[in-house]
């Protein structure tokens, strides 16, 4: 029953979200402009591809307890394969995609492979670094292909996803791309995988004991999440008609990290309203800080609000203090706390030196 | 061979600033269990905290003496800056390892774009002494003598951190505490004072670096600088092993070599600048590969 009013919800939610571009509504401000114009369209369906890369970041952070900082990276891989292999390479459409979800099984396979062999907050900094080698990578524009700072386009498009009256085709496939992850992320989470996953981020130690190797499971989790960013990256690519080296910054990663935080971690909905609302105010919160009364109140009021992750950041850690369980977290009973709670363990127990330490001091092992 | 001089020194300079950044990490972590996202914005507020006096100052007095003033400026607020931040973020989260983190990632994102809105995004032009501009030669190599400034103060960091951590009292607390942080609370010494200690030294060390790459960098600081500069210095950590000082040393220098090598030879011969940065990173690759507990995991000097 339960899962019924689950599966009737998502998809009138989905269907709600499906017509919107038939309907020209006034948005009163929230957004520049009626509901169904091309620009409001474009800030949607960004907000709809975030809110499903949210979620599948949030498969690795919220559901297994991997802190990844280099998330951004295999979003990347998808903007910048689309974009290289339509230009540069002169490749239609489908064969780019086809190569690029390739790569996007390889790429992950490989470094998950090395990052996982540490755990905590190790993995962190190990993911962040190959992240950081990717944007340089980028930004060091090799043989042309990347065009450096000023990104590259997107080439090779079909003519119905080309010009501004098209956009709500993109619109739709963001939403298609939205719905495809969120049915992928509930049924692998609900399959017997996804049970030893959030046994994993419950107590690592104990999965091992139990006979299952935590590391072919991690390695799993990060393959699968990695491939539905990458596709949230194709989907990005479309949708902007460009790749920019802004995608690949440890910037971007910590955004997704914010997100999720923001929405509610470990839970599904928590963390696409995550996404979908950090997106709506990292582009209107530049437009409102226009406005008359900031404007004219003093600079040293008016210049921070006038920086988008100035706010956003403030108001994280705000969330992290006084509504840790997230957006999610108000409407679930003790949810309050509950989902940054659930990760302690986690973090705590460090599998980095591979021998059990007591719990309450993640120190130990260190040496001065 | 002079090339090879100047590029040994050059990335002596470059691991010294590694160094100044990866010693406060390391101790941080080592002690408390947080991953400190927020000690590239204490870098960049201690650098323009400097610049911000600097440009105060005007004609006072000769060069060195206003380069003095302003960097003291600075380390003054990075270490009171790194202070607050534990006494009012951190602590009331003892314990709780993930928000910790990610307060410090909120920080991190919030206090570099407060200096981007204040001072904009651009770089800013970072006035140094004269001499640290001119060269000195070495081997035939004309070097920088900033250069050997970086160097100079990061071994007297080293040296300092090392004999405070063994011949005080405070030190000694914190080294047991890295060791074992229940017991010295069971014996009744309030370990949470060391806390904050540890966090104004590791943001006077950051402020430092600042300073530091305001010179190194050809006299410019920028929003950004924090953030990049940490990024390499979070690798150093790990290849060096969390928690320990020696380690972060001589990973430093591993790292900053590898890095200016293989940068200045990549773009030389292969024209792939960027080759010093992918090393760094495969160093990492292979470190974990090899030994996941980073160089430290064995040896360490300062017990």
């Amino acid at each position: 029953m339960r899962l019924a009013l689950r599966l009737g919800l998502a998809a009138a939610a989905f269907g709600l979200l499906a017509v919107v571009p038939q309907f020209s509504i006034d948005t009163h401000g929230v957004f520049s402009s009626e509901l169904n114009s091309p620009g409001t369209l474009q800030v949607l369906a960004l907000m709809l591809v975030f809110g499903a890369v949210a979620l599948t970041y949030d498969l690795l952070f919220g559901f297994t307890g991997l802190l990844s900082f280099g998330h951004a990276l295999y979003f990347a891989v998808g903007v910048y394969l689309t974009a290289i292999a339509t230009t540069r390479w002169d490749w239609a459409l489908w064969q780019a995609l086809l190569f690029t979800a390739a790569v996007a099984l390889l790429v992950p396979l490989l470094l998950g492979a090395v990052s996982l062999r540490v755990g905590g907050i190790a993995f962190a900094m190990v993911t962040l670094a190959f992240a950081e080698a990717g944007s340089k990578l980028v930004n060091q524009n090799p043989r042309g292909w990347t065009g450096g700072e000023e990104g590259t386009a997107v080439g090779n498009l079909p003519d119905a996803l080309v010009g501004v009256l098209n956009t709500k085709h993109l619109y739709w496939i963001a939403l298609g791309y939205l719905i495809f992850v969120f049915v992928a992320v509930n049924w692998v989470v609900d399959s017997s995988p996804g049970r030893v996953w959030q046994a994993i981020r419950e107590n690592e130690q104990r999965v091992e004991v139990l006979g299952l190797q935590p590391f072919r499971f991690k390695l799993m989790v990060f393959v699968i999440s990695s491939f539905l960013a990458t596709a949230g990256g194709v989907v990005y690519a479309l949708l902007i008609g460009s790749a920019g080296p802004r995608v690949t910054t440890p910037a971007f990663t910590l955004a997704l990290l914010l997100m999720v935080v923001i929405g509610g971690t470990g839970t599904r909905w928590g963390a696409i309203l995550g996404g979908a609302l950090y997106t709506f105010l990292d582009y209107r919160l530049v437009e409102w800080s226009d406005k008359a009364f900031i404007r004219e109140s003093p600079d040293l009021i008016r210049q921070p609000l006038s920086e988008p992750l100035f706010v956003l950041g403030t108001l994280f850690i705000l969330l992290v203090f006084f509504l840790p369980g997230g957006l999610a977290g108000l409407t679930l009973p003790g949810g309050r706390r509950r989902g940054l709670r659930l990760l302690e363990q986690s973090v705590r127990t460090e599998p980095t030196t591979g021998t059990v330490e007591d719990e309450a001091d993640p120190g130990v092992e260190a040496r001065t | 061979m002079s090339t090879f001089v100047l590029l040994t020194i050059t990335g002596l300079g470059l691991g010294a600033m590694y160094f100044l950044i990866a010693s406060g990490l390391s101790l941080i972590y080592g002690l408390m269990g947080v991953l400190n996202f927020a000690h590239g914005a204490f870098l960049t507020v201690g650098a323009y905290s400097s610049w911000w006096l600097s440009t105060q100052l005007g004609g006072v007095g000769s060069d060195v003496l206003r380069f003095l003033l302003s960097a003291a400026f600075g380390l003054l607020v990075g270490a009171v800056v790194a202070a607050l931040v534990e006494l009012v973020l951190i602590r009331p989260l003892y314990q709780r390892h993930i928000e910790q983190v990610l307060v410090t990632v909120g920080l991190s994102l919030a206090m570099v774009a407060w200096v981007q809105a204040t001072w904009g995004p651009t770089e800013r032009v970072y006035e140094a002494p004269s001499w640290l501009a001119r060269t000195t030669e070495v081997f035939g190599a004309r070097v920088p003598n900033d250069r050997f400034v970086e160097i100079g103060v990061a071994a007297v960091v080293l040296v300092g951190i090392v004999a405070f951590l063994r011949y005080t009292r405070y030190g000694l607390i914190i080294r047991a505490g890295v060791e074992n942080r229940a017991m010295v609370t069971a014996l009744g010494i309030d370990v949470r004072r060391a806390f904050t200690l540890v966090f104004a030294i590791g943001g006077l060390a950051a402020a430092l670096a600042g300073v530091l790459s305001g010179v190194y960098f050809g006299g410019s600081i920028d929003p950004d600088r924090g953030t990049s500069l940490l990024i390499f210095a979070f690798i150093v950590v790990v290849i060096g092993g969390l928690g320990s000082i020696m380690g972060s040393a001589v990973a430093a220098v591993l790292v900053g070599l590898v890095q200016q090598y293989a940068n200045y030879y990549g773009s030389e011969y292969l024209d792939f600048s960027v080759l010093g940065d992918l090393s760094v990173v495969l160093m990492l690759a292979i470190t974990l590969l090899v030994r996941p507990s980073g160089l430290a995991g064995k040896w360490s000097v300062a017990h």
